[in-house]
């Protein structure tokens, strides 16, 4: 595997250098990081790549950023003949090195990073740059079978064990293996709501696996999930706000994955997800409390409608986000607490799972 | 109180005609004596226009020596000889000692000298401020004899009083020479002696001038060509431009039978038919004889011109300095990027034809951070004094130069590396006052003035946006440079090529760039062959001038000691 991305790393810097040979100039393919170079892929579930790319021809406005993009091909390298890792920070500072090609800011070094890692079509893990933040958290009815880095003898996690805290993801997740008799996974959006769910141990109570994603999930968490939940044949149900953010940036990345990414969806989608809820009919039903949406919502809903495929391929998710923009307003998952602190474990969570009529797709 | 006796009777006791003199050696301010920096100025200045202006008229190419001599206690001699026609022995009191005295005045030509009180108002100068006479020579050809004469002026009667007179040995075949002793201040900087006769030799190159300063240094500016300017014909008066007064003052002295006739013989451009137009639109009759013409009648006849179309006058009595010796001026004292000028055709104001010229020199050496300098001149005389209150200043102020790649705040001098020479020819230049230091402000004048300016700020801006574009892709080049080494070194460390390898690729994406961005870049720099470093350098030394002098009056200890510092240059010879 490492020498595959070798090769290609150095299969690329060939290419451009013999371009540069026969007096031409040089280019690099990159393939187009966005949601118009993604298609859904309904058989397989996920945000499938398409061909359109973008090169970077040796210009004037393009030299730094195509002499960064070879510079960091040559620290992934370098990263990868010594068996090294580097944090997307740490990489950031390395390039302070490059003198006048050096990154003025973190965002700089980070995009060039997925573009390096578009071009060769490989996680960045691969490259040897691992990301700074933590990959989300887990608690409920699993063992986590891990490898203890000094001995390399298996290590047993019991996700059960950690009180009123969690088990926390770790950055990579290919080498993990698992046991588990729990009937489900839930994923949810937010720190809080998972929070309650641990404190009265919902996960024993419904016999699931508790994930808690922080948002939009990292790639450790959705790969996580998705090995998981293939490994033990397991359904994954997402709990989200009641808001275009949580359905999309957070629902729809962890099913299909992203337009950034879309190299890689094919590693880091969880098809089997179901959207639980907050759903948009859910606000009406059990009659939260709500804000109005900010324009960054509807702005976020429309370009859903209008661009997303994978909204576009469900009519469901249409209607109910045409239904959402109707009402002008969202509800968060702590807006349950109003009707009680655990109406949420009492009667929330066990309504809707029972009835699959209610999830989205 | 003394009762009975009306106090007009009193007054009357003291009541008498005041001295054309009298007043002017009061008034001195009026005629450029306001101080003794300004006055030994003026007084070189007025007798060489004089010698030019002579030497010209008698189509010979002048030579003229300006000598300055300190005679200690702020007094000093100045010597100005010239090879000039010469005078008459019988006119030499008169031009000399007598104010408002001259032929100039009555002639619509283009000259320096206008009024006739310039070289007289000198001599009465040095008179007041050392007492001493001025010594002339002067000599109209080699089968006459060489007058002397030592005069003084009678301010009261303002009559020449002659002290000396006699013949004399004389080297030269004909020419004049002045001599005079006065109270003055020798100082460098924008409005000094050297700067006027740089000017001078700038927009006069059939001129040498032999100029020795007062610690004894002789320049000298040697003719450039041998062709005198094209000599200006004199003309008679525009009927536009002739005023009430001088209407009616013009028929009392007519010889002209008829109104017709004096229409005909006094003004240019007036034919028998629109001398009857004339007559017509005044309801005068053309048959009736001038000097029977009385107030009344001539404000018709005044109505009577304006009311007619006549073709503008004659532009034949206008010598401009041209493009071409404007801008080679420009080359000799500055070292720019870029040069033009433009002339503009001849236009009129109050019936006087005037040209205006303007010239630009951009870049170089040149600040670019202050003000432009803005070089005047009127007649080929450059005016070397208040700018602020002069229309050259007014209209150069209003172009709007931000158009063309200057910067300007309202009501200010463009900020720029550029001098802009600006020259205003006419057979009546209209200065503010006597010390024909600043042209009025007639809209005429000032419309041209504009317009000549805008000329030149096109021709600027072409080269302004050239300069800014090239220099945009050669930032955008040395852009590129900057990142190629790292291409090279990244390529370096990925494919593991060597040391001539790296080079390699250096040379080849250089050739690539810069074959992408349209060959080699085109060079912007000073080519300057005409430029005179030494003449360049004369007269530049930072001086207050008097525009800001009250400013630098608080730091006075400074400015004193600026002051007395003797002139930086190299000697010529």
């Amino acid at each position: 595997m490492k020498n595959k991305v070798l090769d290609g790393i150095k299969e690329k810097a060939t290419n451009v250098y013999k371009k540069i040979l026969k007096k031409k100039a040089p280019e690099l393919d990159l393939p187009l990081r966005s949601l118009s170079n993604v298609k859904y892929n309904e058989k397989d579930g996920y945000f499938e790549i398409l061909g359109k790319k973008k090169e970077r021809t040796l210009t004037v406005g393009t030299i730094k950023t195509f002499a960064q993009t070879l510079r960091m091909m040559g620290l992934s390298k370098q990263l990868i003949e010594q068996d090294d890792i580097a944090s997307k920070r740490e990489a950031y500072y390395i390039s302070k090195n490059w003198k006048e090609a050096m990154f003025k800011q973190q965002p700089d070094s980070d995009a060039v990073m997925d573009d390096v890692e578009a071009m060769l079509m490989v996680n960045r893990e691969q490259l040897g740059f691992i990301p700074e933040e933590k990959g989300g958290e887990i608690a409920g009815q699993l063992v986590v079978i891990d490898r203890d880095p000094e001995t390399k003898k298996d290590l047993r996690i019991d996700c059960t064990k950690f009180g009123s805290g969690a088990y926390s993801i770790p950055i990579s997740v290919e080498h993990l293996k698992f046991e588990t008799k729990a009937k489900f996974i839930l994923a949810i959006e937010t720190a809080g709501m998972f929070q309650r769910l641990v404190k009265h141990k919902y996960w024993k109570k419904a016999n699931c696996i508790l994930v808690s994603m922080g948002g939009v999930p990292t790639r450790a968490c959705r790969r996580f999930i998705r090995r998981l939940a293939d490994a033990r044949k397991l359904p994954v149900y997402v709990f989200t706000d009641g808001d275009p953010y949580g359905y999309f940036n957070i629902y729809r990345t962890l099913k299909v994955g992203s337009g950034n990414a879309a190299h890689i969806n094919e590693y880091f989608c969880v098809p089997q997800a179901k959207f639980l809820g907050v759903t948009p009919q859910d606000i009406e039903d059990y009659k939260l409390p709500t804000h109005p949406l900010k324009d960054v919502d509807i702005k976020r809903a429309k370009d859903a409608i209008k661009n997303d495929p994978f909204v576009q391929h469900h009519r469901q998710w249409q209607k109910a986000i045409k239904k959402q923009v109707g009402m002008k307003v969202r509800a968060e998952q702590q807006a349950l607490a109003k009707w009680g602190l655990n109406y949420v474990i009492d009667k929330y969570l066990p309504n809707k799972l029972k009835d699959s009529k209610t999830w989205l797709p | 109180m003394a009762e009975d006796v009306p106090i007009a009777l009193e007054l009357a006791k003291k009541q008498r005609e005041i001295g054309v003199a009298e007043f002017f050696a009061r008034n001195r301010h009026l005629l450029g004596f306001d101080n003794k920096r300004k006055a030994l100025m003026t007084t070189i200045k007025e007798a060489v226009d004089n010698s030019l202006d002579a030497c010209e008229e008698g189509n010979i190419l002048p030579e003229i020596g300006v000598e300055l001599i300190d005679m200690g206690g702020d007094r000093f001699r100045v010597i100005i000889e010239d090879n000039g026609p010469g005078i008459v022995k019988k006119q030499i009191p008169h031009i000399f000692a007598r104010l408002l005295y001259g032929s100039k005045f009555f002639k619509l030509s283009q000259s320096r000298g206008q009024q006739g009180i310039g070289i007289s108002a000198s001599v009465l100068y040095s008179q007041l401020t050392t007492g001493k006479p001025a010594k002339i020579t002067s000599r109209i050809s080699g089968k006459h004899d060489a007058h002397y004469y030592e005069l003084k002026i009678d301010s009261q009667k303002n009559k020449p009083h002659i002290i000396k007179e006699e013949i004399l040995e004389w080297k030269k075949d004909h020419g004049t020479k002045v001599e005079l002793e006065l109270e003055g201040s020798y100082q460098g900087g924008s409005q000094s002696i050297d700067q006027y006769l740089k000017q001078t030799a700038i927009t006069n190159p059939h001129v040498t001038i032999i100029y020795t300063n007062p610690k004894a240094e002789q320049f000298i500016f040697a003719r450039a060509t041998d062709k005198l300017p094209h000599k200006p014909v004199e003309i008679k008066p525009h009927p536009y431009g002739v005023e009430l007064g001088v209407l009616i003052s013009m028929l009392k002295i007519s010889e002209s039978r008829t109104l017709q006739s004096f229409l005909m013989n006094e003004f240019s451009r007036v034919g028998s038919g629109t001398a009857k137009d004339i007559c017509e639109n005044a309801a005068l009759l053309p048959a009736t004889k001038p000097r029977n013409i009385n107030r009344e009648m001539a404000e018709k006849l005044l109505e009577g011109i304006n009311k007619t179309k006549i073709i503008a006058p004659p532009t034949n009595c206008i010598s401009p300095i041209g493009e071409e010796l404007l801008e080679k001026g420009l080359r000799k004292e500055i070292n720019a990027e870029f040069y033009c000028a433009a002339t503009r055709p001849p236009a009129v104001y109050r019936g006087n034809p005037f040209v205006v010229e303007a010239g630009i020199a951009y870049g170089g050496e040149q600040d670019p951070e202050g003000s432009v300098k803005a070089l005047r001149y009127a007649n080929r005389v450059p005016l070397l004094f208040q700018q602020g209150a002069c229309a050259i200043t007014k209209s150069t102020i209003n172009t709007a130069w931000r158009n063309y790649g200057l910067s300007q705040s309202k009501g200010a001098l463009p900020i720029g590396p550029a001098t802009i020479v600006i020259s205003i020819n006419s057979v009546w230049v209209p200065f503010t006052s006597e010390s024909k230091e600043a042209i009025a402000h007639y809209p005429e004048i000032i419309k041209e003035l504009k317009l000549a300016l805008q000329e030149c700020g096109r021709k600027l801006s072409i080269f302004i946006h050239k300069k800014k574009r090239i220099q945009m892709e050669g930032a955008k080049r040395s852009y590129i440079e900057t990142y190629i080494p790292h291409v090279a070194e990244a390529l370096k460390d990925l494919v593991g090529y060597n040391k001539t390898d790296e080079e390699k690729v250096k040379t080849i994406l250089e050739q690539i760039l810069e074959h992408k961005r349209g060959g080699k870049l085109e060079k912007i720099e000073i080519n300057n062959p005409d430029y005179d470093e030494e003449l360049a350098n004369m007269g530049k030394k930072e001086e207050p001038n008097e525009d800001n002098k009250e400013k630098i009056k608080e730091g006075k200890e400074k400015s004193k000691k600026s002051a007395k510092k003797p002139e930086q240059q190299t000697k010529l010879k």
